[in-house]
């Protein structure tokens, strides 16, 4: 029997405002606990919270980037549950009329472009922290209420995911263009960018869904494929050896790569939202939406079909360079001063991404910058140096941020292509490996290869390879 | 309807989880009361759903306000400490409360 999985993902990204949702509590990460709160976000008695602008034109640009329809009127509502990390006692959040509704993500799954429906895009306010100590004896937990009303935006996908890949192909997805727009920092693994998938399975041609469980605590974006790859085959096990599956969350356990049933005694939720009192309708017009619209960047898929046609790209190349905005600019920024794009191209991706992968480096902090590159790479160009001693120069320039003008003239690294110079060498090399000449004589012609090795030696790789190919060929067969 | 009419819209085991969710303990002789009250005001409720509601917007708010917003400036903060003080038990700058294991 063939099953498909469906899934849907439901996604929570935190916002890079300044301030908190309701109040004006700072949102900076990591400050001594309990210092980031105040009468609002703890929810004390008589008090009124307001709504962050930019959180709510944060939500607005991510719902036109997925092409969201915009919900004219939308409005706040609470979510009532007790938990210790929620100090209210409710959750503000969007319930019925959302912030933003019925949009899509247009993905590219194994050569074949696919549409990712998006079900809703609403706002909400995050909880805080508890700390635990994992001792048996211990009886107590502790409360850290400083992400307390940090702002959220809730991403709903359809059940339009059908494997683990397109699931992380859409999570890469959204990361991406939040990231472009700036509106989030997408670090799964520091917690900035959330991701829990309903998983269910059924069998292929069925139109049914089939029961879901709730995989939650996949925080990066290996582990949310791995967990999803998991929980399908668990799923079809459970099926084939003629059990059910049962509606419940369970959570992915990383070092065990398994999923397991979080066994919660706890009866079903039971939210009761109603509208939140305190908080007038966010009413969105015509102009608003398009004054944002027009203050959207470009996003990666439109800079990627650009890079193809306005740098004559492969698709591959455009791809990676687009991956992200600022390694984009960067690209261009070189671009502006050197117009062999493939060349160029093939610079960033293999040294310089290299190089920064390596060392943990951020394109930001990049340390050779776009002008120093160019110029190396119009040396190369200009045959000042070769390919080959441009990787050292380029070395260099990234651990001295030196440009490549001083690197090459400080440690003599220009190429020879003086004849006379390079046929001295040739010379020299000729009359060391008599055996080898012999040898390429009596028609092993394989061996030029060591001899052009042995003049490249002797020239600190410094000869140009054009020159001596063609000065050695000559030199031996003048060799009679 | 009088006061002392019997409505029996709500039952008694709904109160209890009523309670439940809401974190009461009720007194078993507070019970009936509780589900004569509410039971009550889903008979009010009902009388509402009676008139004809068709061509009017449902009401969220009852001010004819909307985008009321704040500038996203972070302002200060109370300090721990006052944070800190009407909690019913602290431990530093953390509260403290029942352990909750997930
Ligand atoms: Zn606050």
């Amino acid at each position: 029997m063939t099953y498909e999985p469906v899934i849907g993902l439901e996604i929570h990204a935190q916002l890079t405002t300044q301030s908190k949702m309701f109040c004006g509590c700072s949102t900076k990460f990591e400050q001594a606990p309990n210092s980031s709160i105040c009468p609002v976000c703890l929810g004390l008695p008589g008090v009124l919270p307001v709504v962050n602008k930019k959180a709510v034109e944060y939500g607005m640009l991510t719902a036109l980037a997925l092409n969201c329809r915009i919900v004219p009127h939308n409005i706040f509502a609470r979510k009532n549950y007790f938990y210790p990390d929620l100090p209210k006692g409710y959750q503000v959040s969007q319930y019925e009329q959302p912030l933003a509704q019925k949009g899509f993500v247009q993905l590219e799954i194994n050569g074949r472009s696919q549409r990712i429906g998006i079900n809703r895009v609403h706002l909400e306010e995050d909880a805080g922290k508890l700390l635990h100590q994992n001792s048996k004896d211990n009886k107590v937990s502790w409360v850290d209420f400083n992400r307390t009303g940090i702002p959220l935006m809730e991403i709903v996908s359809e059940p339009d995911i059908f494997s683990a890949e397109a699931a992380k192909a859409f999570m890469v997805k959204l990361r991406d263009i939040m990231a472009y727009i700036g509106v989030c920092d997408c670090n799964m693994e520091e917690g900035s960018l959330r991701c829990d998938a309903n998983v269910s399975i059924r069998r292929v041609g069925e139109k049914e869904l089939g029961v879901k469980a709730e995989v939650k605590n996949m925080n990066s974006f290996r582990f949310l494929q791995r967990a999803l790859e998991y929980e399908i085959e668990r799923q079809v096990a459970e099926l084939e050896a003629g059990g059910r599956i049962i509606q419940e969350t369970r959570l992915w356990d990383e070092a065990k790569g398994i999923t397991v049933s979080m066994r919660s005694k706890e009866e079903a939720h039971d939210y009761r939202y109603f509208p939140e009192p305190d908080l007038v309708p966010v009413m969105v017009e015509e102009g608003w939406v398009e004054r944002l619209s027009k203050t959207l960047p470009e996003l990666p898929d439109e800079k990627r079909t650009r890079f193809i046609s306005q740098y004559q790209l492969p698709a591959y190349d455009a791809g990676v360079l687009t991956s992200s905005r600022e390694l984009a600019d960067y690209f261009e920024n070189c671009a502006k001063l050197f117009a062999e794009y493939k060349m160029l191209s093939n610079w960033i991706m293999g040294e310089l991404l290299r190089e920064l992968k390596q060392q943990g480096v951020d394109i930001k902090r990049c340390p050779v910058n776009p002008e120093n590159l160019a110029n190396m790479l119009k040396l190369i160009q200009q045959g000042v140096i070769s390919g080959k001693i441009a990787k050292q120069v380029f070395e260099e320039m990234y651990r001295t941020g030196a440009t490549a003008q001083d690197i090459v003239k400080a440690k003599g690294l220009e190429q020879i292509t003086d004849t006379q110079q390079i046929l001295s060498i040739i010379d020299q090399v000729i009359q060391q490996n008599p055996d080898s000449v012999a040898a390429y004589k009596a028609g092993k012609t394989r061996i030029i290869g060591f001899l052009i090795g042995q003049v490249m030696q002797l020239s600190r790789g410094k000869a140009n390879p054009q020159v001596l190919n063609k000065l050695l060929a000559d030199r031996l067969k003048d060799q009679k | 309807m009088s006061q002392e009419e019997k409505s029996n819209k709500i039952s008694i085991e709904e109160v209890d989880y009523i309670a439940r969710l809401s974190r009461l303990k009720m007194k078993p002789a507070d019970k009936p009361v509780m589900q004569q009250q509410l039971s009550r005001i889903l008979d009010y409720i009902e009388k509402l759903n009676k008139l004809d509601t068709e061509n009017v917007a449902p009401t969220t708010h009852i001010l004819p306000l909307g985008n009321v917003f704040r500038e996203d400036e972070a302002k200060a903060s109370l300090s721990p400490e006052a944070a800190l003080e009407n909690a019913p038990d602290k431990e530093g700058s953390f509260f403290r409360v029942p352990r909750v294991i997930e």
